[in-house]
């Protein structure tokens, strides 16, 4: 087996954890692989890096890796996304001014994700009666789950999120900051920095994303399709580390060792507790020290979270399609279906069925009927806010 | 070469934006913005309605930037310099630099590439700067710390100055390592005997 280097780009979150972990833990070492891991602070400079050649592979948002493939907003560069690294792992956070406002508004359980999408749309028209700034909420990137999480959640309790109330991208360092100085009045972000909003006594977990999509892609492990073809072996080796750290990780009885592999100061540069916090899905929601705790949080290397699923892939093209990034065709949807590749994955890892207990339209939305990827004009007409 | 276009420097940086809006100011554009808060970035971007911005990579405001891609808000489309993939050579410059670069409103790619290269020249002077003055800073601190082992070596052993920098000196050839770290170590063991 030949030695290979690669240059492979991330940002500090626990949902890079495989690739930090392939690499940390040896696991692309013994595959042959000499992999440096460059740490980035923007999506931005991943994609662009990773377009251009600068990284041969990266850990990049789902919807990037679809977009980058379409060429919306920017060059298309078709990407190849063989290796899941994570499903779920946001959670929509709130200030404590709008908490109590929703929590006056809610007229049933406030764990309710309708509920607290209908209680939101009294608060934005109590708001406009008032004749009160609207309420702005930030997100990390413009193709980023966390966008499209937030907006199918209030929109499903009658919120536009384009009319109604402000969407504005954010790094997630600048989170908690920006809901201090009420730039913001809460945001959708994943691990730790909702957690830092609750610790600081300034955020309430409003939401896990994992209670409004049981499996929504979250970040895949992307690399250029024409890298792809172009360096067969190597990829193959380099998914096969993936598995096996992903598989390491999604063994609960390793999480004390994941957690401080990826605490390191040149990896994701937290406290080793505030990941294992958001590895055991156990996470603080509220300055009063309530907790809330879903094995869905985040998943890693279990529930089937490493085979990339086009289903999803088709979901966030839809939504793409819904909020006026992308025009709907038939081709784009199949472009984007194929930057998804289950296949790859299965001739490089074996085949491995859905367990059992996973929503049967494999998205598991907690409103409107279930997802056909055959057939998003349905979805699109089933939903009364959206873009034309 | 456009002196009339407004132009807007993104930078946590203060030093490093002030030589980038001087470097402009002499080639002689005078419409030159710094921005270093990222707080509300868009819209002050927005308020300011620049022609071109300016933002260094390590920035992570660079996906606020993205923002403006999106057709529902803005009339004006920015175009990002970085990712125009016909000029190789000047993606590797400006990735080596680190700084990117956006033009708003289709203002055509050469009216502004002037601008992109007194930016990357300008960036890698401060790099350049910065270096220099780490090194300069390590350079004192070695000073110091082989100063005062010599000065233990020469009360311990009671030798001439010249006499215990040799000695540290001939120690570190002999163990293969830096002068400096044998003087820690005197330094070090002299603490514990103390």
């Amino acid at each position: 087996m030949s030695g290979a280097r690669l240059c492979i780009g991330f940002i500090p979150l626990v949902d890079a954890g495989a690739l930090i972990v392939a690499v940390d833990k040896g696991f692309t070492a013994a595959e042959g692989l000499d992999v440096e891991l460059v740490r980035e602070v923007s999506w931005s400079n991943v994609r662009d890096k990773l377009n251009i050649g600068l990284f041969d592979a990266a850990h990049l948002l789902a919807p990037v890796a679809i977009a980058s493939s379409l060429g919306l907003g920017h060059v298309k560069v078709p990407i190849v996304a063989a290796f899941g690294l994570g499903l779920n792992g946001n959670a929509i956070t709130v200030s404590p001014a709008l908490h109590a406002a929703i929590a006056a508004q809610a007229d049933g359980d406030i764990g309710d994700p309708m509920v607290t999408a209908r209680a939101l749309a009294r608060v934005v028209a109590g708001r406009r009666m008032q004749g009160e700034a609207p309420l702005t909420f930030g997100m990390t990137f413009p193709y980023s789950t966390h966008n499209y999480q937030l907006r199918f959640w209030m929109a499903a309790g009658g919120v536009d999120p384009d009319q109604d109330i402000r969407l504005v991208v954010l790094p997630p360092p600048y989170m908690v900051e920006s809901i201090v100085k009420k730039h913001v009045d809460g945001f959708c972000v994943g691990a730790p920095w909702n957690s830092v909003a609750v610790d600081l006594g300034v955020g309430h977990i409003l939401h896990f994303v994992s209670e409004i999509l049981q499996r929504a892609a979250e970040k895949v492990l992307a690399v250029r399709a024409r890298w792809a073809s172009e360096n067969p072996d190597v990829f193959a080796r380099l998914i096969r580390a993936h598995g096996k750290a992903a598989a390491y990780i999604g063994d609960a009885a390793n999480r004390e060792e994941v957690a401080a592999i990826l605490a390191a100061p040149d990896r994701i540069g937290v406290a080793a507790e505030v990941i294992r916090r958001t590895l055991d899905g156990r996470l603080k929601i509220s300055p009063d020290g309530t907790y809330r705790a879903s094995e869905r949080y985040l998943l890693i290397g279990r529930a089937g979270a490493a085979r990339p699923d086009p289903v999803h892939a088709a979901w966030l093209y839809a939504q793409m399609v819904r909020w006026g990034q992308a025009l709907m065709s038939a081709e784009a949807l199949a472009e984007a279906r194929a930057t998804f590749r289950p296949d790859l994955y299965d001739s490089i890892l074996g085949a491995a069925p859905l367990p059992s207990g996973e929503p049967a339209d494999r998205i598991g939305a907690f409103t409107g009927p279930a997802f056909d990827p055959n057939d998003i004009g349905a979805h699109l007409n089933g939903w009364k806010i959206r873009r034309r | 070469m456009d002196l009339t276009l407004k132009i807007v420097i993104v930078d946590e940086s203060p030093v490093r934006s002030a030589i980038i809006e001087e470097g402009l100011r002499e080639a002689g554009y005078s419409h030159v913005v710094r921005v270093a808060e990222t707080a509300n970035l868009l819209a002050r971007i927005y308020a300011i309605d620049p022609d071109v911005i300016v933002i260094d990579l390590e920035n992570p405001s660079r996906d606020v930037l993205e923002q403006m891609f999106q057709v529902s808000r803005v009339v004006k489309r920015p175009i990002a310099m970085f990712v125009d993939q016909s000029d190789a050579a000047s993606i590797q410059a400006s990735v080596d630099a680190g700084v990117s670069a956006y033009i708003v409103g289709g203002l055509a790619k050469e009216r502004v590439r002037s601008i992109l290269d007194l930016c990357i020249s300008r960036f890698n002077a401060f790099s350049r700067l910065q270096a220099e003055l780490e090194q300069a800073k390590t350079a004192l601190s070695d000073r110091k710390i082989i100063d005062r082992a010599k000065g233990i070596l020469m009360k311990a052993k009671n030798l001439s100055e010249e006499e215990a920098y040799s000695l540290m000196r001939s120690t570190a050839m002999r163990e293969k390592k830096k002068i400096v770290e044998i003087a820690q170590s005197v330094i070090t063991a002299a603490e514990m005997l103390k």
